[in-house]
């Protein structure tokens, strides 16, 4: 998953490959590997265990002996049919997909021309993009929630995915431009000469080459905009239009001290973003770590 | 190159056609740009407009020149937001030393090395708010984990998102859990890059463990370096869902920040001070700014360096 594994020489790895090392170094750290992973994801591995425990564990105080019961059909079975937060899933959904599939399409194309041609305020209109995109939220908190107001987008999916997209399209257009701008501009040159014209160079020419590039940048824009709290709580409000992240709150106000379903309930929301992060691992990996390596 | 096209002459070709080179990357553009600017940059604007007035978000809004900056000199609540911000940047950048270390400890070849590197990696996917809530969880006197493990020891309970003193500390461990994995997977790319060669002549020139580490492999993880950097920094003025989630600023407003104190203002329901809001959301701006100014810079020389 995270490129091609280093292989050769003895000593050319950083640090000493563990085969190349004292027998008892490898034994030691053959059971470090395990121990540290468990204590790394000790939170998450406790809410999972709450996440099966029935309510009496609760009530009782057993809140770290094993469950008095094994109760994972039924907690997750109340978050899935005794709760919005399928609402809130679907809402999540709906507003996470148009998100993703208007930025890269966006920034496919600003990408382009920013990568291919060379004219005088490239740069800076690149700089834009980039600088946009550092900007903290809530500079644009008070406006963006009037200007949604206005259209009457307020307490929408709509309103929500606008904002998405144009603030998006910052990190998307910087990531994709530097990706075009790392192909060969020999292809285009070529194309050119063929007479092609410009827009059939970008469809035909230039977008299958970026495939990779919308793979990488469509799962973390997914992660992202999934994960997103902020404007959720800003743009929206009740089970109609809050994503999961926003509705959680008041799932858990809805199971107050329910600890029980309240920790299956975080799983849940939490899942989407998670199983998109193990299936597509690689172009994640690969989106993220754009630029860590000259 | 268009000049000695005959069609051109005899005006065959299009406008379009003529200026083909010159228009498209404009018209490539344009959307971009349009969103961009209706949702980012007119938003800026406006918001430095509206600190200068007292709005509720409904009536008129009254022009008040700097009042709210001054109202903000004397404001202990923005003092107090402004040094956990401060504490944000200093603690946060623990993530980058963190993510090498364990980038270093998991850059090996043994069976099952990619499964651990995902699961290290993994709390980066969750959501903050999933990470808030585990966390406080985790922290909770009685039910908590944290607890349950101190005391075993015999020590504790202590209840560290209710004490004032702690309670931002224990926010920012929250978020180093996800940043810190960030950071890791940065330096596992790096590593994964580094000169053989380099690490070779080293070995014949003697240089070990730190030494290997500190004058071989780290000028070499630049590039990383800098973006893990740039992603804390930002993570780092940006956190609102941990605080908002797992104290809302309390107890008695000591976990605010610049970030959650603005909205508090602006949106709470003491009242909308759209204005004052706006403010101090500008002074965050304007601390945000510096670290802009020197990422461009930084990236400016890159590409001249081209």
């Amino acid at each position: 998953m995270l490129g091609p594994e280093p292989c050769g020489g003895p000593f050319d790895m950083f640090p000493t490959p563990i085969e190349k090392t004292s027998r008892q170094w490898q034994v030691t750290y053959q059971s470090l590997l395990p121990l540290a992973l468990v204590m790394w994801l000790l939170p998450l591995i406790a809410v999972a265990i709450f996440s099966v425990k029935p309510a009496e564990d609760f009530t009782q105080g057993n809140y770290w002996g094993v469950p008095s019961s094994f109760e994972m059909v039924n907690n997750y079975g109340q978050v899935f049919f005794n709760s919005d937060m399928p609402r809130y899933m679907l809402n999540s959904f709906l507003i996470t997909v148009p998100t993703v599939v208007g930025a890269v399409a966006l920034s496919c194309l600003a990408g382009f021309a920013l990568g291919i041609y060379k004219f005088k305020s490239n740069i800076w209109i690149f700089f834009m993009f980039v600088a946009g995109n550092f900007v903290p939220f809530q500079i644009l908190m008070v406006p963006v929630r009037d200007l949604t107001l206005d259209m009457g987008l307020y307490n929408t999916k709509t309103g929500l995915v606008l904002f998405h997209i144009a603030f998006q399209t910052g990190f998307c257009t910087l990531f994709m431009r530097n990706f075009i701008r790392a192909l060969p501009y020999e292809l285009i040159e070529a194309a050119r000469v063929e007479g092609i014209a410009e827009w059939k160079i970008f469809w035909y020419v230039v977008i299958p080459l970026m495939k990779p590039a919308i793979a990488a940048l469509s799962v973390l824009i997914f992660t992202f905009i999934w994960n997103d709290y902020f404007w959720a709580v800003v743009l929206t409000q009740g089970p109609e239009s809050q994503p999961v992240t926003a509705g959680i709150t008041s799932f858990n106000a809805q199971f107050r001290a329910a600890y029980h379903l309240m920790s299956a309930g975080s799983i849940v929301a939490a899942l989407p973003p998670v199983l998109m992060f193990f299936l597509m691992q690689k172009h994640f990996i690969a989106g993220l770590t754009l630029g860590a390596v000259k | 190159m268009a000049s000695v096209d005959p069609t051109v002459t005899t005006g065959k070709r299009s406008w379009y056609k003529r200026n083909e080179i010159a228009v498209t990357p404009w018209l490539f553009l344009a959307p971009a740009i349009l969103f961009f600017a209706f949702y980012v940059l007119w938003p800026i604007y406006q918001s430095i407009a509206i600190s200068f007035y007292a709005w509720d978000g409904l009536g008129e809004a009254r022009y008040v020149g700097m009042g709210n900056y001054v109202e903000l000199m004397d404001d202990r609540a923005f003092e107090v937001s402004l040094w956990n911000n401060l504490k944000w940047l200093l603690f946060y950048l623990l993530a980058i030393p963190a993510g090498l270390f364990i980038a270093l400890f998991l850059n090996q070849t043994v069976t099952g090395i990619r499964i651990y590197k995902s699961l290290f990696f993994f709390p980066f996917v969750l959501s903050q708010v999933v990470v808030g809530l585990v966390f406080s969880w985790f922290y909770l006197p009685n039910e908590g984990l944290l607890n349950g493990l101190l005391g075993l020891f015999g020590l504790g309970p202590v209840n560290v998102l209710g004490d004032p003193t702690w309670a931002t500390y224990g926010i920012i461990a929250a978020g180093l859990w996800p940043q810190t994995a960030y950071c890791m997977i940065l330096y596992l790319t790096g590593l994964n890059a580094v000169d053989p060669e380099q690490i070779e002549a080293g070995r014949l020139d003697n240089a070990k463990g730190w030494k290997m580490l500190w004058y071989i492999i780290i000028p070499q993880l630049k590039p990383a370096t800098f973006i893990a950097f740039v992603v804390t920094i930002i993570g780092a003025l940006r956190s609102f869902d941990l605080i908002s989630i797992m104290t809302n600023g309390g107890p008695f407003g000591m976990t605010r920040v610049l970030s959650f104190y603005m909205f508090e203002k602006a949106l709470s329901e003491y009242g909308f001070r759209m204005g004052y809001g706006a403010a101090i959301a500008v002074v965050l701006f304007l601390i945000m700014l510096v670290f802009i100014a020197y990422f461009l810079w930084s990236m400016w020389r890159e590409e001249q360096g081209r």
